[in-house]
């Protein structure tokens, strides 16, 4: 075990991958001399060369459009989008071309690509450059989206989006990239589409993701030391392929669900877990399922506004203490 | 160039001359299989500029990769597609290329080389750019070759994907088919420049390059030359290739904004394969080679009309697998 912070483990992440397989090549915006502008990705240059680790220009379409072209044709891309909010620059080679090539020709292509991209809020960078846009990816039949919480799972589902023979969105919380965690040497994968029980209680169950982890895993604290109530804290990780099992595993034992997303309101992926657990758990609730959001609203730059819209831990123990009560 | 033409070889010529023919036929045969409604959706026909084509598909290594567009019947074909197939894929029948999954907008049969017909303007040129990448990465001298229409130069896909493949020294040649509609519209009322890719490709460092996408032989040639630098590792062509097409844009559009005197002089004056039988003629081809050539395509586009017309629709069940490898597709566990 090394001590790595988030964006450490995403240049190991990357490394691990290239050093294994020399068909992986990494792709994006100032990734290669100047390492990231989120310094995520220093070092990766030095060690694997231009042939495998080039910068682009400031053309996304370009960046996805080859990296799709790339992927149909024997390499194992990983290509950077700087920020998420500029997914929706070359959105179309994601959603209408990368997503839906394989089922359109039936079959005749793999896609094994891997989008990184720095998600999320916190940074005070203001409504373009701080969104949570998960959602819009898990619209889309044909991707699967990633979006890991701690170090060590920056680099195990780095790793197995990498191997993985389909599209992988992978969302980096970039309010996370400071924190630090414990973080496996040598090979580390963690399969996708598994979510993981941080925390065992009895009534009722909060599902996080990303930035909104640690957040959850504090509120339960909270709950339980000062309110006495005992909760489940679920980090899904994977939004598709989505772990139903171990989610209604414990909204059935617990009899509730909370739901905390960074995303906006509407058509959030904690509306769609409500209407699954709605659709099939009904009958083992206890109360209604409280989805604990950003408003719908583009997100302000200011620091006082930007904390009072994100869920905050007082927020979110407020919330579940409501339901409980 | 000139040289280079005049020396085609006879055998040359002539697959040059079938290769149009049987887009030719094979069109006409689709958009009368859209008239008995056999064809459903929509359609966009490449009749009069078979020539672009036919001169790329002859040109190209077995290996090499075609990116082309919703109007990309004929660059599949060219490649050695199966007729049943494309037809088939048309007409929504499990014998299509992609069992109906794709249609008409987007045949594909990676084993020929034909990477995918795209429907969104300008997506695939840097897609192209991507599998030319990957082609220099892995050091196979494959080359990518990218067709267009006039309208997609006016998308910011088709600058970025130029420019990118300039920098990068990609080996792919980006074809650029002016029919002079951008759909509905005269390209030059909506263009700066008179000559929406050539005109451009100073600003990417580039050549040049417009030809008569009529003339089979021009094509042909020029086609050549493109993919040889593109081999050698001399980086990206951008070639316009003028041409017309005989129907309107899709199936929905009789092309009335199109002056009839305008319609006439292309079909009558300017058809790249009645000119084109005529040349092989002058140079003393036999018209009985050319004749033969003619009732075996007619047989052929027949024969893959019975087979398409034969086969079932596909089981609805497939309409659920193939988004995922594993075959399925499956969003949770």
């Amino acid at each position: 075990m090394a001590q790595l912070s988030y964006r450490e483990a995403v240049a190991a992440g990357i490394a691990q991958e290239l050093r294994r397989d020399s068909n992986v090549v990494f792709i994006g915006e100032d990734i290669a001399s100047a390492g990231g502008v989120f310094k995520a990705t220093v070092g990766l240059l030095e060690e694997f060369g231009p042939k495998r680790v080039r910068d682009c220009p400031i053309s996304e379409q370009a960046i996805i459009g080859a990296a799709m072209g790339a992927a149909m044709t024997g390499l194992r891309p990983i290509a950077e989008i700087m920020f998420s909010d500029f997914l929706a620059v070359c959105w179309d080679i994601i959603a209408n071309q990368i997503a839906k090539t394989r089922y359109m020709t039936n079959g005749q292509f793999s896609m094994p690509l891997v989008i990184r991209t720095a998600n999320g809020a916190g940074s005070r960078f203001g409504a373009q450059h701080s969104q949570s846009v998960e959602n819009w990816a898990m619209a889309i039949p044909g991707l699967k989206v990633v979006a890991p919480s701690t170090p060590a799972d920056v680099k195990g589902l780095l790793a197995a989006a990498v191997r993985d023979p389909d599209p992988v969105l992978f969302f980096e919380q970039k309010s996370l990239y400071g924190t630090k965690g414990e973080v496996p040497e040598g090979d580390h994968v963690v399969p996708l589409g598994k979510a993981k029980v941080l925390r065992q209680g009895d009534d009722v169950t909060i599902v996080a993701l990303a930035a909104m982890v640690p957040r959850a895993v504090k509120a339960a604290e909270t709950l339980h030391s000062e309110h006495g109530i005992s909760a489940t804290v679920i980090d899904v990780r994977s939004l598709v392929p989505l772990d139903t099992t171990t989610i209604f595993e414990s909204v059935s034992a617990t009899g509730r669900l909370v739901t905390v997303e960074e995303n906006p309101r509407l058509c959030g992926w904690g509306a769609e877990l409500s209407s699954l657990v709605a659709e099939e758990l009904f009958w083992d609730l206890e109360g209604p399922i409280v989805r604990v959001t950003t408003p719908h609203i583009p997100l302000p730059a200011a620091d006082s506004m930007e904390d009072a819209v994100l869920p905050s831990v007082e927020r979110i123990v407020d919330s579940v203490r409501r339901l409980a009560d | 160039m000139n040289d280079k033409i005049q020396n085609l070889k006879q055998d040359t010529r002539l697959k040059l001359y079938r290769s149009m023919l049987e887009c030719r036929q094979m069109e006409q045969r689709a958009y009368d299989l859209f008239m008995q409604n056999l064809v459903k959706g929509t359609s966009h026909l490449g009749l009069g500029q078979e020539a672009i084509a036919a001169g790329f598909g002859v040109a190209m290594r077995a290996d090499d990769y075609t990116f082309c567009t919703y109007r990309g019947h004929n660059h599949t074909l060219v490649r050695g597609v199966s007729m049943t197939g494309i037809l088939g894929e048309l007409m929504g029948r499990d014998c299509g290329l992609m069992r109906g999954k794709g249609g008409s907008m987007h045949l594909t049969s990676v084993e020929h080389g034909v990477m995918g017909s795209y429907a969104i303007i300008g997506a695939h040129l840097p897609i192209a750019a991507g599998a030319a990448w990957s082609a220099q990465y892995r050091g196979t001298e494959q080359v990518a070759v990218c067709f267009f229409g006039d309208g997609t130069t006016n998308i910011g896909a088709f600058h970025e994907a130029l420019n990118f493949s300039v920098v990068w020294s990609l080996p792919v040649v980006f074809v650029c088919e002016n029919n002079l509609y951008m759909e509905y519209t005269p390209i030059g009322d909506v263009t700066a420049v008179a000559n929406p890719a050539a005109d451009r490709a100073a600003a990417y460092g580039l050549e040049s390059i417009l030809i008569d996408g009529n003339d089979v032989d021009v094509v042909y040639a020029t086609a050549c030359k493109a993919l040889e630098r593109a081999r050698k590792g001399e980086g990206p062509s951008l070639i316009e290739a003028l041409t017309y097409r005989h129907h309107g844009h899709s199936r929905a559009d009789p092309g009335k904004y199109r002056p009839d005197e305008e319609v006439a002089m292309w079909k009558e004056q300017r058809d790249p394969i009645s000119n084109y039988r005529a040349r092989l003629l002058e140079l003393g081809i036999a018209e009985a080679d050319l004749v033969a050539i003619e009732t075996e395509t007619d047989e052929l586009v027949d024969r893959a009309t019975e087979e398409a017309s034969n086969s079932p629709p596909p089981p609805v069940e497939i309409a659920m697998t193939d988004v995922w490898a594993d075959g399925s597709s499956s969003w949770r566990n």
